[in-house]
C-alpha cells in the first residue's frame, strides 16, 4: 500500500482521501518514509517539516467531522525554498539566509494551507534561483532520479526531483527563465509557468521582478492544473497580480483528455527553437510528438520568431540588473547573515564582508554584471537595449499567435548533463534556457511535459507548449491531450520507466 | 575586445558592496568580459524606433483601498535581525575614522 500511495497521481490520491479509503496521515507518512529512504541520495529537500503529520491529522479530523474540503485536501506538497513559510526556514538556497524563518507565509503557501494541503518541506534550488542545475545551491546539488550522476535541472531541481522520485505528489516552483520547465524536461515531470501576474509572487524571494512567476510542478498535466487552481488568482499584496477571473484549469485538463481539442488545433513549430546545437534524441522525440499531434488532427504550421535569437542576451542583462537591485536587501541589517571584518569596520565594510561570505560565485557574478549594466553611461546601451529586444520578442509572439493557437519547442536543448560539465563556463550554462526564456520576456504561459526518452542516453526529453497571455487553460487542454496520446503509446506514465531508488519498505 | 578590466570589477564590486579576493577579481574579469561581449548583441536590433518594454503585462494605477491591514509586529520584524536593541535594528559605525 505504501508504494501505491506514493506512485498514484495527486488526483487519484485526492479521490481516495475524499472517499475516506485512505487518510491524510497515511498518505503523508508514506511520503515521509519515501523521503527517509531516498532523499539521502537525491537531496531534493533542504528541510522536512516536523508538522506534516499533525497537519495531516487535523485534515483527517476535519473530514471526519463532515467538513466540506477542497479537491486537494490532505494531499502532501513540497515547497520550493524561494517561498516564504512562517514555520520552516526559507533560504532560497543561499548561505546568507541560512536558518532564516520569515514572519509570514507567501500568498501561495497561505493558499495551500487554506486548501488543506499538507506541506512536506522545502526543496533545494540554485542560490536565489540563479542556475540551471542546482549546482549553485549553497547546500549541495540535487541528483536526477533517472541518473544520480546527472543534474535535475534548475533552478527548481529540488521540486522536480521530489515529484519524479515520488517523494511528493506535487510541488511548487518558480520560473524566471525556465526554472520550472527545464527541470521538468530533464526529470520527466510536468511543470507550468503561468501567465505573468496569474499567480501571486508575494512572499517569493525576488530574483528578477519583471520575469519571476510561481507555478505548479507535478507528474501529470491534471495534477499541475489542480495545484494551479489552488494557488492562482488575484492578490492585492502583489502589485503585478492580474485581476482576471480564471477558469478551472482542472476542468480544462479533463476536457483535453479525449483528444477532441487537438482536432483542427493550429500548432506552431518555432523554427528558431529547434535548431542546431540541440541533441539529436531531443529533436527526434520532439519531431515524433509533433507528428503525433498532426495524426490526432492538429494542423502543424512553421512560425518564425527572428528576435528570439536575441532573447538570451536580453535576459542576461535584464535579470542581473533586476537581481542586483532585489538582492541589495541582503545587507546584514534586518535579517540573514552578518560578518564583521577582523577588528570591526563601518557598516559598509560589514555589508561587503557579509555579502562576500554569504553569496556564492554565480550570485556575485550576476550582481556585479547587473551593477555594470545599470551604470551611468552604459544603461542605454545595455539595459535600455535589452528592454527594446523585449518589445521585439513580444511582437514575434503576437505574429506567431496569429498563425497558431499554441507554439511548441523542445523544453530544453539537451537531456540531463553530468555534474560539473558546465559549471566552469557560465555562458554554456546560460544556453540551457534558450527555449524557455522568450516566454518569460513576453509574460506568456509555458508548460513543460515529458515526450519520451532520448534513444542515445535513455534520459527524459520534454516538450514546451506556449499560449498567448491569459490562455493558460489552453495549455492544460492541449497538454492533457498530448499526454493521453503518449501514455497510450507507452502503456503508462514515462516516470513508471524510471529506475528504482533506495530500499523498498 | 571587452572593456572589463580588473579595476572596473573592483569598482563595481565596491558599488555592489561585495568583497572580492584578488583571485575572484581575476576570474570575474575574464568571465564578465565574455558575458558582456556576448550580450552586447542586443544593440544590433535595439534601434531608436523600437519602444522599450519594462513589464510583460503592464498595469497602471495599482492601488488598494486605503484601510489599515495586518502588519508584522516590531518583535516579529526584529526576530531575525543579526543585532537589535528591542525596538530598533543595530548596525556598526556608519562613518569611518577618516570621515
Amino acid at each position: 500500500m505504501s508504494t501505491e500511495l506514493i506512485t498514484m497521481s495527486a488526483a487519484q490520491l485526492a479521490e481516495k482521501l475524499a472517499a475516506r479509503e485512505i487518510s491524510s496521515v497515511e498518505a503523508t507518512q508514506a511520503h515521509l518514509n519515501r523521503i527517509a529512504d531516498v532523499d539521502g541520495d537525491i537531496h531534493a529537500f533542504l528541510h522536512v517539516s516536523e508538522a506534516a503529520l499533525s497537519t495531516a491529522a487535523s485534515v483527517d479530523a476535519a473530514r471526519g467531522g463532515g467538513a466540506q474540503l477542497g479537491p486537494l485536501a490532505g494531499v502532501p506538497v513540497a515547497i520550493k525554498d524561494v517561498l516564504c513559510t512562517f514555520d520552516m526556514p526559507s533560504t532560497s538556497g543561499s548561505k546568507i539566509l541560512e536558518g532564516y524563518i520569515p514572519p509570514y507565509d507567501a500568498t501561495v503557501v497561505r493558499k495551500l494551507r487554506e486548501a488543506n494541503l499538507v506541506p512536506l518541506g522545502k526543496t533545494n534550488m540554485d542560490e536565489f534561483a540563479m542556475g540551471s542545475s542546482t549546482e549553485h545551491s549553497a547546500y549541495g546539488p540535487t541528483k536526477n532520479p533517472w541518473d544520480l550522476e546527472r543534474i535535475p535541472g534548475g533552478s527548481g531541481g529540488g521540486s522536480a526531483a521530489a515529484v519524479s522520485a515520488f517523494e511528493a505528489p506535487l510541488a511548487l516552483g518558480s520560473d524566471t527563465g525556465g526554472s520550472i520547465r527545464q527541470p521538468a524536461a530533464v526529470t520527466g515531470s510536468v511543470g507550468m509557468k503561468p501567465t505573468y501576474g496569474g499567480v501571486s509572487r508575494y512572499g517569493a524571494i525576488a530574483l528578477a521582478s519583471s520575469l519571476d512567476q510561481v507555478g505548479p510542478v507535478a507528474r501529470s498535466v491534471l495534477d499541475a492544473a489542480l495545484l494551479h487552481d489552488v494557488i492562482g488568482g488575484y492578490d492585492p499584496h502583489d502589485a503585478t497580480s492580474l485581476t482576471d477571473t480564471w477558469p478551472s484549469f482542472a476542468e480544462a485538463a479533463r476536457a483535453g483528455r479525449n483528444g477532441e481539442s487537438l482536432k483542427g488545433l493550429r500548432v506552431g513549430v518555432v523554427a528558431e527553437l529547434n535548431g542546431e546545437g540541440f541533441q539529436a534524441g531531443v529533436r527526434q522525440r520532439f519531431d515524433e510528438a509533433v507528428a503525433l499531434l498532426a495524426k490526432a488532427g492538429a494542423e502543424i504550421v512553421e512560425v518564425a520568431a527572428p528576435s528570439f535569437e536575441y532573447a538570451i542576451s536580453a535576459y542576461y542583462l535584464i535579470l542581473p540588473a533586476e537581481a542586483s537591485s532585489n538582492l541589495a536587501k541582503f545587507d546584514s541589517v534586518r535579517f540573514g547573515l552578518r560578518v564583521t571584518p577582523e577588528g570591526g569596520g563601518t557598516v559598509e565594510e560589514v555589508m561587503a564582508a557579509t555579502r562576500e561570505a554569504g553569496f556564492g560565485p554565480e550570485v556575485k557574478r550576476r550582481i556585479i554584471l547587473g551593477t555594470y549594466a545599470l551604470s551611468a553611461g552604459y544603461y542605454d546601451a545595455y539595459y535600455g537595449s535589452a528592454q527594446k529586444v523585449r518589445t521585439l520578442i513580444q511582437r514575434d509572439f503576437s505574429a506567431a499567435f496569429e498563425k497558431a493557437d499554441v507554439l511548441v519547442s523542445p523544453a530544453a536543448p539537451t537531456t540531463a548533463f553530468r555534474f560539473g560539465e558546465k559549471l566552469d563556463d557560465p555562458l554554456a550554462m546560460y544556453l540551457n534556457d534558450i527555449t524557455t526564456i522568450p516566454a518569460n520576456l513576453a509574460g506568456v504561459p509555458g508548460m513543460g511535459l515529458p515526450i519520451g526518452l532520448a534513444p542515445e542516453d535513455g534520459l527524459p526529453v520534454g516538450i514546451q507548449l506556449m499560449a498567448p497571455a491569459r490562455e493558460d487553460a489552453r495549455l492544460y487542454t492541449v497538454g492533457a491531450g498530448l499526454e493521453t496520446l503518449l501514455e497510450e503509446q507507452w502503456g503508462g506514465s514515462l516516470l513508471a520507466q524510471a529506475p528504482a531508488l533506495g530500499v523498498e519498505r | 575586445m571587452s572593456e572589463i578590466t580588473p579595476e572596473l570589477v573592483e569598482h563595481l564590486a565596491n558599488l555592489a558592496r561585495i568583497g572580492l579576493t584578488p583571485e575572484e577579481v581575476q576570474s570575474l574579469t575574464g568571465e564578465l568580459g565574455a558575458i558582456v561581449d556576448s550580450v552586447a548583441k542586443v544593440s544590433e536590433v535595439a534601434t531608436p524606433d523600437v519602444p522599450a518594454t519594462s513589464h510583460p503585462i503592464p498595469l497602471v494605477n495599482v492601488f488598494r483601498p486605503d484601510v489599515p491591514g495586518e502588519t508584522v509586529t516590531t518583535e516579529q520584524a526584529l526576530a531575525m535581525a543579526p543585532e537589535h536593541d528591542g525596538s530598533r535594528f543595530k548596525v556598526s559605525a556608519i562613518l569611518g575614522e577618516e570621515q
